[in-house]
């Protein structure tokens, strides 16, 4: 999946000898003629790698990253080749962005589209309001995860926190482990046929490879809470 | 927001250079803390009968030798450790005699923090002049804690700084902020802690120090934590023989931690411990909300 060493099409670019500022404009100049391919060298928890890309290539962060690491992301697929901070491909429109480590708490919040895979753990808040972003967390994803989620699809091939996909608008959740405790207004529901499709159209993007759909349990929205009320339209 | 560090020595080399590398992760931390920064180190253990204390003067250019004549009489004491505006003594005392001591005699002075191996060394301003006024990259050390501060509950001065020290070669720094921390602090002080500001981050301090008192292991007194205090915190906590960290069970702040065969190592963002040497090949995990994580000289 990484780029080669030696790949005279692919930029390398190194986070110890060029500021981030600079990396980043030339990722987002990239439309105007440039580098299909990029690596990002020696990031150290550097904060906003990749942020705000909006181009159709594919950029390789070669170390842990800190805060909102792709966020933004357009169409781009950004891989991480160790752990991410807080907030990893927050507001994620579309593309694709693969965190090979971990991802502290965040990730993919509030993402409206593409698809973020997580092949450690997510901690806390993972996909919280959600808004059409997909995410697989390969590993397991910590409490109040999609609290508020609105559309998209959360599949957690291990266990998830306490308080799962609290006031879920109508994002749906698949687990295959443990659920610590299940938020407001969030039930369990049948794994139909169609959730099967979903689920293994899922998982083989991510590249996931050794997770079963029938051994995953779907959750989502009771719609008991007020905006669901019939009772509250005007 | 605030910034806070750890650092456990496992080596030789890294003992012998902990200031300097404590001095690397609270650079990373500057801008997440301008306001103030400080450092607590655990080092040179003062002989039995004897003890190390931390003093901060009232005013520039103070007469530290007049206070040494004056504690060589009483008690007996060598050459401070003077750093900018901090001088460290061992005194040949029980701590709480040459406390008292000190606080009668020279009422002016401000202790930061007694015990056999603490030192405390904490300044008002940005953390850069702070790790380039205290000298920190030629401090050796066990193990060490340090803060940057962005102020959000209380004044701007050195006493309002971290680490808070209120017991025996025990300190705390903190980044987040309690709301149940004046009645908390009315509620010790009848117990008998000692506070010298309104701050809610000493309540804490001031918390785990009367839990050890009473008799709890430092686990317990973390875990009390949990059930007593209100509000957001990740802490670091230091004592005689290492360190532990405490998330709130909401994990508001953040924490992350790494663990190499030379160092453990704390801090509220990873590009802190990518100062430190093999970061690149340490373990690295976020410690879990509402999980007391011990490091122990006797345990490792």
């Amino acid at each position: 999946m990484r780029a080669p060493d030696d790949d005279p099409v692919v930029r390398t670019v190194d986070l110890a000898a060029t500021p981030l500022r600079e990396v980043n404009a030339a990722l987002h100049a990239v439309e105007n003629g440039g580098p299909r391919r990029w690596r990002v060298l020696n990031p150290r928890g550097a904060h906003a790698v990749a942020a705000g890309i909006d181009a159709p290539i594919e950029v390789d962060v070669e170390g842990h990253v800190g805060y909102y690491c792709a966020g933004m992301n357009k169409r781009a697929m950004v891989r991480v080749h160790g752990n991410c901070g807080t907030g990893a491909a927050e507001n994620m429109m579309s593309g694709t962005v693969v965190v090979d480590g971990n991802a502290s708490q965040s990730a993919g919040a509030t993402g409206r589209g593409g698809l973020l895979v997580i092949r450690g753990d997510a901690a806390a808040r993972c996909g919280i309001s959600m808004k059409g972003l997909d995410i697989v967390v390969r590993g397991s994803v910590g409490h109040m995860s999609a609290f508020m989620a609105q559309r998209g699809r959360l599949v957690v091939c291990g266990d998830a926190g306490d308080a799962l996909g609290d006031s879920i608008y109508e994002a749906h959740l698949y687990v295959r482990g443990d659920v610590g405790g299940l938020g407001a207004d969030c039930v369990g529901k049948e794994l139909r046929e169609d959730h099967h499709a979903e689920l293994r159209d899922l998982l083989e993007r991510a590249g996931v490879d050794d997770c079963e759909p029938a051994d995953f349990r779907r959750y989502g929205s009771a719609r008991r809470l007020y905006n669901f009320h019939v009772d509250h339209a005007e | 927001m605030c910034g806070i560090a750890g650092l456990f020595s496992k080596s030789l080399e890294v003992s012998e250079r902990l200031g300097g590398h404590l001095g690397q992760m609270l650079l990373q931390l500057g801008d997440r803390g301008p306001d103030s920064a400080g450092v607590a180190f655990y080092r040179d253990p003062a002989p039995a009968g004897s003890c190390k204390v931390s003093l901060l003067e009232p005013a520039p250019g103070h007469d530290w030798a007049g206070v040494q004549d004056a504690l060589a009489e009483a008690f007996g004491a060598g050459e401070p450790e003077v750093r900018a505006s901090h001088a460290v003594f061992v005194v040949d005392a029980e701590p709480p005699e040459a406390e008292r001591w000190l606080r009668e005699r020279y009422p002016e002075l401000r202790v930061m923090s007694a015990g056999q191996t603490i030192e405390i060394y904490k300044e008002e301003g940005s953390p850069r002049r702070f790790v380039e006024r205290f000298r920190l990259a030629d401090m050796q050390g066990s193990h060490a804690l340090g803060h940057t501060r962005m102020a959000t509950e209380s004044r701007v001065t050195t006493e309002h700084s971290h680490p808070f020290s209120t017991g025996l070669d025990l300190c705390l720094v903190h980044n987040g902020s309690l709301s149940n921390h004046n009645r908390l602090r009315a509620r010790l002080r009848r117990a008998g802690i000692e506070f010298r500001t309104d701050n809610d981050s000493e309540v804490a301090a001031g918390y785990l120090t009367h839990r050890l008192r009473g008799g709890a292991s430092l686990e317990q007194a973390l875990e009390g934590c949990l059930e007593d205090l209100d509000g957001f915190y990740t802490f670091a906590v230091g004592t005689a023989d290492g360190f532990a960290v405490l998330r709130d069970p909401i994990a508001c702040k953040p924490a992350v931690m790494a663990e190499t065969d030379e160092w453990v190592a704390m801090a509220s963002e990873y590009r802190a411990i990518a100062a430190l040497p093999g970061a690149e090949h340490a373990t690295v995990w976020e410690p879990e909300p509402g999980r007391v994580y011990v490091w122990e000289r006797a345990r490792v």
